[in-house]
């Protein structure tokens, strides 16, 4: 079988950069990354740290100042639904029930009526929320609004799922459920998963690969194969190894930060 | 599949079809304040400590002949249909072509920059004005008279309208475009997906108060030049010292308001059940 010889997601010596009062602030400086189709990257690091901003950029939310972001070797220049993004705060279309948010892709991109029903159908279930596909975002709890976050953009046939904090709101059983039912979805279709988190927990429980960065200005620390079979136990002591590792290396930089 | 949370309870939250006896409550309630006021303007009619305001039963009795005739048989007589339709042709005529002038400039002005500068202000600055204050220039531009009526109601309902349009189309949850963007709804599709339905709690609201104010406004209108109509109609009990006509035209206002509202309220929350800070 021919591996595709190019990646699904390239970032080359990206900077990207905005202006405060006057003055220049590098949000992400010459990042570089490239990420190979089916592949599950966390990206972690403090606050300020830039990882937000290359997930937007990923995304098409934002063009970088500098350097490129490609993907499947074409340059990334607006939104698309082939890379779909799950917001912290859910962004659920609130007038829509859960059926509708659903079917907002396909409807949009035209896909035709019964072919989307079928579709969103699939997700309801995937994500179990068949018995709620008629109620209302408010009517739910976070967990079960970000299941609905996650169907919407796998109905929209997303090759790459963008999730920016995606279980930061939700309580720690909630957020552990959705993790494993994550790492579940992940394993039975072909997606390739970019997941931003502040938590080393979760970004080595999930993770092929972890990004680590460090803040001031945003840079790519380290890149971390993640070698634990899956399922992994985050009480086992090689968890524990590589936490902290992982942890020495996000607080490496308060050394250099004065340089 | 089990669910690591508990959305039954919020679905239980929501209204559920309530027995009469939990129906009935809040009427019994609602009519307190009413009953006692009645109760007040028997007791101070009764007693004469004014002589110039008819009891509520020669009020009732009144309202009676007013809509059904056949007690005084006088110029007003059954005649409350006519006024009230008068008044209603005003009050929604005015509304109607409010609307169809406040929600297209609102969206204009709310979506557009270029719109929003060079509207703006002008908007901000007649804002302020009084509707009443408009009466004699009303009455000097479009004559003494119905015309004159409806256009008052017309500039009473606008600006609420316009103003709640331009209030809920600048904001929208940015968001919503984003997620709409990254799922294949881009450019002019997302007004109607995303602006439109997220802009419709507050276009509802400024709907709500226009038509409130349209009531507001008619007497005000009607008062001069206008033989028909329940401002007229209270102006007229005015200059004859009728004040029984004056309660009757203002008892009327009050009940035709009052159900225009709630047809207003009940559209709204069907529209809008899925809003979670929308149930008037």
């Amino acid at each position: 079988m021919a591996e595709p010889t190019i990646p699904i997601i390239e970032i080359r010596n990206v900077t990207k950069t905005f202006q405060l009062q006057g003055q220049t602030i590098h949000a992400l400086k010459d990042a570089s990354l490239s990420i190979r189709k089916g592949e599950f990257v966390t990206l972690i690091g403090a606050s300020g740290c830039g990882k937000s901003t290359l997930l937007r950029i990923i995304a098409g939310f934002e063009k970088p100042s500098e350097g490129e972001a490609l993907m499947w070797g074409k340059p990334i220049s607006e939104p698309e639904p082939q890379r779909g993004m799950v917001f912290q705060d859910y962004a659920l279309f609130p007038w829509l029930s859960v059926r509708d948010n659903i079917a907002f892709g396909p409807t949009s991109r035209g896909v035709p009526k019964v072919q989307a029903r079928d579709t969103v159908e699939r997700f309801v279930d995937m994500v179990g929320l068949g018995r709620f596909a008629d109620a209302y975002p408010h009517q739910l709890s976070g967990g079960m609004r970000q299941r609905v976050a996650i169907a919407r953009v796998l109905a929209n046939d997303a090759e790459v799922v963008l999730m920016d904090e995606p279980f930061g709101a939700l309580d720690a059983m909630t957020r552990e459920r959705l993790q494993e039912e994550l790492l579940d979805i992940w394993a039975r279709t072909n997606l390739t998963v970019v997941f931003v988190t502040h938590a080393i927990e979760e970004a080595i429980f999930l993770a092929d690969r972890v990004v680590v960065m460090t803040p001031g200005p945003g840079r790519i620390e380290s890149d971390n194969p993640m070698l634990l079979a899956r399922p992994r136990d985050i009480a086992s002591p090689e968890f524990n190894d590589i936490r902290r590792a992982l942890s020495g290396k996000l607080h490496s930089h308060h050394g250099k930060k004065a340089a | 599949m089990a669910l690591a949370d508990t959305p039954q309870q919020r679905l239980a939250d929501m209204p559920a079809p309530s027995s009469w006896l939990a129906r009935l409550t809040p009427l019994g309630l609602a009519l307190i304040v009413p009953g006692l006021l009645l109760i007040f303007w028997h007791v101070a009619t009764a007693r004469r400590w004014t002589r110039l305001i008819p009891t509520p039963y020669e009020t009732a009795e009144y309202m009676v002949d007013f809509v059904f005739g056949g007690i005084y048989n006088d110029a007003f007589s059954a005649t409350a249909h006519i006024h009230l339709l008068a008044s209603m042709s005003r009050v929604y005529g005015g509304f109607g072509l409010a609307m169809l002038a406040a929600l297209p400039l609102g969206l204009l002005i709310g979506r557009i920059p270029l719109a929003r500068l060079t509207l703006d202000p002008f908007f901000q600055l007649m804002r302020p004005i009084p509707v009443t204050a408009w009466l004699p220039l009303s009455m000097i531009l479009f004559g003494l008279g119905a015309r004159s009526a409806f256009a008052l109601v017309f500039l009473g309902a606008f600006f609420p309208i316009l103003l709640n349009t331009i209030f809920g189309v600048k904001n929208v949850d940015p968001k919503l475009f984003e997620a709409a963007s990254m799922l294949g709804c881009k450019g002019n599709a997302q007004f109607f997906r995303v602006v439109l339905p997220a802009a419709l709690p507050s276009i509802f609201t400024g709907l709500r108060l226009g038509l409130g104010l349209a009531w507001f406004v008619i007497v005000v209108g009607e008062m001069t030049g206008v033989p028909q109509g329940l401002g007229a109609v209270i102006m007229d009990g005015r200059t004859l010292s009728r004040t029984e006509l004056v309660i009757c035209g203002m008892i009327i206002i009050g009940v035709a308001g009052f159900i225009s509202d709630r047809i207003v309220v009940a559209i709204g929350n069907r529209l809008l059940r899925w809003s979670p800070n929308h149930h008037g």
